[in-house]
């Protein structure tokens, strides 16, 4: 009915994720934000950032709609960000980038990634990596927002 | 070596065809489907189903051949140069223009050429924009447009026929104005008799709808607009590939499409001016080609259409578009309109009959013989409740099925019937019963593969 390949990029935890949207529902008190959209699709995700009083990145509020693929990886974001030492976004942040630019190539590291790494099945597929990175760009961009507010 | 300009200008199509005037069939279109390279290879694993031409249709070897040809054989640049092939190249280039003014119906200086749609109503748009600084003088008195003044678009526009008028109205301070849509997708014209009113300057809109397929009441709304005085600018991207079109008839006063959409190659785009008009219209893109004496302060322009075609023209282009003409004349239009119709019809019942699909626009009018663009043409834009249209079409194009899945370029038509992506089915003369098939069937499972069935 489907090719693996198909079956590899929706894996049940994918379309489980995209259905129950962990970390669903802005919440207030956000020391950064962004707002980001897929022009081809019209796919956006609203994200914000919340911090801990040891500037730590507590964790990640968003709300959007998209594609199985792009809610599926907000949702799975959200599962890494809790209570993440500052020094650690950037490492996560890197470390999805590059299985996403891995072509299939590499299976993810699931000690940084968590179940995130089942979405390394879409980067065989050229025209939906920007789907899964569409939350990751908006984190990023989130935590550049922060500039005007003092951060540790 | 010489260039044989019959076999150019009228490539032999459908060689071993024998055409008449029945109705297209399934063993004509396996013939058809013969003369496209592309739809013979296969994709991840399946037979390629190409159901996309909305976005930009396949190419018959006869339109990659004549390209191939052309710079084999006569390449240069037109319209300069006394040598040989300059002289060869300018009358291929001149003979593709007369090609496509009959197709449409107009003179041969009627026609300018383009790289798209897109710069066509970006040329018409330029145009105006300039005679409202006072360029082109009391000639292009008709053209000015400021405060007071309306151009009107309709809620369905892709945003190729949206952005220029709106930019337009922002550097000149006219108002746009827009004829919003019934909720089954027609076109408001009771709200059309009320929008086009004295005030009105200009009304874009387009001849077929490529999110919603239906085909446009022309007729009524070129004569509310020229009631008033108003100039009528017509996209015909998604009718001239589709449907017999004749544009002096419909009496628009410009009109565009692409070549890309008609089974001729990207880059080339075509512009329709009633000669008065694009006589008087002040050029958009200035510079070479479209001159006739350049001083240092002040230079004087060709009249139309040369005016409008400044710098190195699309040659090859522009006879391969000729060369698409004859593939399609030598099938012919109103056979490939109702080949389409009945693609069409297959198409919404069949997506219709699958839970949870709301398809947009209007149901099609009846199968009846001649009833093709009585409303909608053969393509159809669907939501599959819980499921994205991306993945709809991912889902698709894992069986070899490609469609086109987002706004489609058309984003406001789709925030009114409250989604924000699509899937787009398309079809063309090639398409078969059987794909049309497939893809719904390939629908139906993809909410079995997502879990909502």
């Amino acid at each position: 009915m489907a090719s693996r390949e198909l079956e590899t990029m929706y894996q049940q935890v994918i379309l489980d994720h995209s259905k129950e949207k962990h970390g669903f529902g802005l919440r207030p008190d956000a020391s950064g934000s962004s707002h980001q959209v897929n022009p081809t699709c019209g796919d956006e995700v609203t994200l914000n950032v919340h911090r801990g009083a040891d500037g730590s990145v507590s964790s990640i509020s968003w709300e959007g709609q998209g594609c199985s693929i792009s809610t599926a990886s907000a949702s799975l974001l959200s599962d890494i960000v809790h209570d993440l030492p500052a020094g650690e976004v950037s490492v996560r942040i890197d470390a999805f980038r590059e299985l996403m630019q891995s072509k299939g190539a590499l299976d993810g590291d699931e000690e940084l990634l968590g179940d995130a790494v089942a979405l390394g099945g879409v980067s065989r597929y050229v025209t939906r990596i920007k789907c899964a990175m569409l939350p990751w760009v908006a984190f990023e961009a989130a935590l550049a927002s922060e500039g005007a507010a003092p951060r540790a | 070596m010489t260039i044989d300009f019959d076999r150019v200008t009228t490539t032999p199509a459908l060689d071993d065809t024998v055409l008449d005037d029945t109705a297209l069939d399934a063993a004509e279109v396996e013939r058809v489907r013969a003369d496209f390279p592309i739809l013979s290879r296969s994709v991840n694993g399946h037979p390629l189903v190409y159901l996309d031409s909305g976005a930009t249709s396949q190419k018959p070897q006869s339109v990659i051949d004549v390209e191939r040809r052309f710079y084999e054989q006569s390449n240069a640049a037109v319209h300069r140069g006394a040598h040989t092939l300059a002289g060869e190249a300018t009358l291929l280039f001149e003979a593709a223009r007369a090609r496509v003014a009959s197709f449409v119906g107009v003179a041969d200086d009627e026609i300018v050429w383009t790289s798209n749609a897109t710069e066509g109503i970006n040329l018409v748009a330029y145009g105006m924009s300039n005679a409202s600084l006072g360029r082109g003088g009391a000639a292009a008195e008709r053209f000015r447009l400021g405060a007071g003044d309306e151009i009107v678009v309709t809620e369905a526009e892709h945003h190729a026929n949206l952005v220029p008028w709106q930019e337009l109205a922002f550097r000149t301070g006219a108002t746009l104005r827009v004829i919003g849509l019934e909720d089954d997708g027609r076109l408001r014209l009771d709200e059309a008799a009320s929008v086009i009113g004295p005030r009105t300057r200009v009304v874009a809109f387009a001849h077929v709808s490529n999110v919603l397929g239906t085909v446009n009441p022309v007729e009524q709304l070129v004569a509310l607009a020229h009631g008033v005085g108003a100039l009528v600018v017509l996209d015909a991207c998604q009718s001239a590939p589709h449907l017999p079109l004749d544009l002096a008839a419909l009496d628009v006063d410009f009109a565009v499409f692409s070549g890309h959409k008609m089974l001729a190659p990207t880059g080339i785009g075509v512009l329709y001016g009633r000669k008065e008009l694009l006589d008087a219209l002040p050029p958009f893109l200035t510079g070479g080609s479209m001159i006739t004496t350049v001083g240092l302060q002040e230079t004087s322009f060709l009249p139309a259409p040369m005016r409008f075609e400044a710098g190195t023209q699309r040659v090859s282009q522009a006879i391969a578009l000729a060369t698409a003409i004859d593939y399609l004349d030598a099938v012919g239009m109103e056979r490939i309109a109702e080949w389409e119709t009945r693609l069409g019809l297959r198409l919404y019942s069949g997506l219709a009959a699958i839970p949870g699909v709301r398809i947009l626009g209007p149901a099609p009018a009846s199968a009846a013989p001649g009833g093709y663009g009585a409303e909608r043409v053969g393509l159809a834009s669907f939501d599959v409740e819980g499921v994205h249209a991306h993945d709809v079409g991912q889902f698709l194009d894992d069986r070899g099925i490609a469609v086109r899945v987002g706004h489609h370029c058309a984003q406001p038509v789709h925030r009114r019937f409250g989604v924000t992506a699509t899937t787009r089915v398309s079809t063309y003369l090639y398409n078969t019963e059987a794909e049309v098939d497939a893809a719904v069937e390939a629908v139906a499972d993809s909410r079995v593969f997502f879990r909502v069935a």
